[in-house]
């Protein structure tokens, strides 16, 4: 079997555990361990056959390293900053009988020399242990993470789905109708999208859904209907800025040539749109997703306060009143993970897409 | 003879007309959206600088009788929960919002500016490290790297004053984050203008390197910069109401839209106007800032225009 058609099943296969991932999620409430185990496995492998066939295996790894090289940078940079900031996590509260603080500072390495903490912490890292928290006493940073990881990857992955699914129509849509009442309106809501900030989204669905109908519940994260309110604030702002570089994208290529010689040779409109038009103009729409990542990991802090969601923006938040450096430091290196990588499967999957691009 | 100098005078002044910025100017003109934007923006930094004219109190004149009053007579936005008058405290938050979304965005722009110039004029082995810095900035969310920046000047104490401790420690975080986009920009434009013959010409004239940069190439990449200053100070109003709203930022009594916002989300159940006021005047002025930003783009590049 070849790798062309391994990946494309492959493919298939991410689809249909998407769906079943999703549909576990929201009509159930839960999805197997397993179940999002073999999506997420899909999902890689689909990226790594596609990386495989179109020959692109150097330059992913060159990637990969690259993205190492800036993830220790950002570390290191965090770390000595941290560490070399004037007055400890501990000074907040009332002085201390300096035995006790000595103490305190002994359990947390704090007494060691710096490059020694530096080390220490170095090491722990590549061994996954992220150290201990100093406010939570006695929880480890990397349990704190296990448990708000999850709800802050489904508000953005939600999010991000919606955004496109919305965002894509409504682009085409304008497109399609240029110049019309569709087009202006479409247009309308889309830069009204992109101008309401964050919060003010959110008041105004809590005050409208919440307060006033009374269908969702204005906070929280414990059921699918919990989801609905911080999903779609969180959306609106990608979904505007989807819609307005697809009507871009979409009419740059109706006014292509190629596109003149299909309609001379007679094809009927929908079928240039659906056949020609449409693969032509999402390829370029695909690389704005990096900086969309990027957007809804920043925009899912406001929206994890507002709806108290119980997520790594909330615990930022809060780790950086509580000066609790060990959680500050690995929710940072997780938010640019999380951003290093997107970028770099969207580049991949830009790659793969458009035949064009050659990536070095 | 007559006939000949005429048209010859006409079409002299037509180019004349027709120069890059004039030609600029007669687009944006034609697009009324992008002016009355304008006149919008012009309005709220007036109201900013105008701010202890038109006020009819002061921003943290507290009226304790007065708490929670709805909109109406003689507060004409209503007051919060210490009195203060609403309509005054917008008025404030325009000069406050505003000078943090102009102070910072020009000053991260002079940064981003130099940075991107110089590494985009001497290339090689310096454009490379000196993007790779900006690559790393760029790989922390712009809202986590605001915040540690936040966390660091925030544990110095150079101030006294908290107040405007908070102040000064949220310009110079906006300003510190915002030139990463800027510098990458201007690096793009400046490797684009070098190419031209005429930096050619230049540098064949003998003119040295930084005079040619100055001179030479930012007149000729004045557009594109304007236009993603327009883009980074609404950007910056925004990240400044985001961290009051998270409560990293400006504290009260500043009255600066995203504290009142703030203020106003934790009393929405029962008073909803208060968070109304400050989510639609933020609002506009993001609108206004968009709609001018893409009129100026439009202008200035109308290849762009679809």
């Amino acid at each position: 079997m070849n790798v062309k058609r391994l990946s494309k099943i492959f493919s298939i296969l991410f689809g249909v555990s998407f769906f079943a991932v999703v549909i576990g999620d929201w009509v159930i409430n839960s999805t197997p361990m397993a179940l999002t185990l073999f999506f997420a496995f899909t999902f890689f492998a689909m990226i790594g056959l596609f990386v495989v066939e179109k020959g692109l295996v150097p330059y992913t790894f060159k990637r990969i390293l690259g993205s190492l090289v800036t993830l220790f940078v950002i570390a290191s940079a965090t770390f000595f900053m941290l560490r070399l900031l004037p007055g400890g996590p501990f000074d907040k509260e009332k002085t201390l009988p300096p035995k006790i603080k000595a103490h305190i500072e002994a359990k947390y390495n704090l007494d060691k020399s710096i490059m020694w903490q530096y080390g220490d912490y170095m090491f722990g890292l590549m061994k996954g242990d992220l150290g201990e928290s100093y406010k939570y006493l006695g929880r480890p940073v990397r349990k704190i993470i296990g448990e708000c990881l999850p709800a802050s990857f489904k508000l953005g992955f939600y999010a991000l789905i919606l955004s496109f699914l919305i965002g894509i129509p409504l682009g085409v849509l304008a497109a399609a109708k240029h110049n019309t009442w569709l087009d202006q309106v479409s247009m309308i809501s889309a830069i009204s999208g992109v101008a309401l900030p964050n919060f003010v989204v959110a008041a105004l669905l809590v005050y409208v859904f919440a307060m006033q109908l009374n269908w969702f519940p204005p906070a929280l994260w414990s059921g699918p209907l919990y989801y609905v309110l911080p999903v779609v604030t969180l959306g609106v702002r990608p979904a505007a800025v989807l819609a307005r570089l697809t009507r871009a994208s979409v009419l740059e290529v109706i006014s292509s040539d190629y596109i003149r010689t299909a309609k001379a040779k007679g094809l009927s409109g929908k079928r240039i749109l659906f056949q020609h038009v449409l693969q032509n103009s999402l390829i370029p729409v695909l690389s704005i997703a990096g900086p969309l990542v990027a957007g809804v990991l920043a925009g899912s802090f406001i929206i994890e306060i507002c709806f108290a969601v119980p997520g790594m923006g909330k615990h930022l938040v809060q780790s950086v009143t509580n000066r609790d450096y060990p959680l500050i430091l690995a929710l940072t290196l997780l938010y640019s993970t999380l951003l290093v990588f997107a970028n770099l499967i969207v580049d991949l999957l830009y790659a793969y897409f458009d035949p064009r691009m050659k990536l070095s | 003879m007559t006939q000949s100098d005429q048209v010859k005078i006409k079409t002299t002044k037509d180019s004349a007309a027709n120069s890059l910025w004039n030609d600029s100017y007669i687009r944006l003109k034609k697009n009324r959206l992008a002016i009355y934007s304008f006149y919008f923006i012009c309005l709220i930094i007036l109201t900013g600088i105008l701010a202890p004219l038109i006020a009819p109190y002061s921003f943290e004149t507290t009226h304790m009788d007065d708490a929670f009053k709805s909109p109406g007579m003689p507060y004409l936005f209503g007051t919060d929960g210490l009195g203060r008058d609403m309509l005054s405290r917008l008025i404030y938050g325009a000069r406050l919002s505003m000078a943090v979304g102009v102070i910072t965005a020009i000053l991260s722009l002079l940064f981003g500016a130099i940075y991107g110039g110089i590494s985009g004029w001497i290339g090689g082995a310096t454009d490379g490290v000196m993007m790779r810095i900006v690559d790393i900035l760029y790989s922390i969310p712009s809202l986590v790297l605001l915040i540690l920046v936040k966390v660091i000047f925030d544990s110095f104490h150079f101030f006294e004053n908290p107040e405007l401790r908070s102040l000064v420690g949220m310009l110079l975080a906006l300003s510190l984050v915002g030139w990463v986009t800027l510098a990458r920009v201007v690096r793009g434009q400046v490797l684009q203008v070098k190419q031209l013959t005429y930096i050619e010409a230049a540098q064949s004239l003998g003119i040295k390197g930084p005079r040619i940069l100055l001179r030479h190439i930012f007149p000729n990449i004045l557009g594109p910069i304007i236009v993603l200053l327009t883009f980074q100070i609404p950007s910056n109003i925004l990240a400044e109401s985001f961290l009051s709203f998270i409560g990293l930022g400006l504290k009260p009594p500043y009255s600066s839209w995203g504290v009142l916002a703030s203020d106003g989300w934790r009393y929405m159940r029962s008073y909803p106007y208060l968070i109304f006021f400050p989510s639609l005047i933020l609002f506009l002025t993001m609108l206004a800032f968009n709609l001018f930003g893409d009129g100026l783009r439009d202008a200035f590049d109308p290849k762009m225009k679809k």
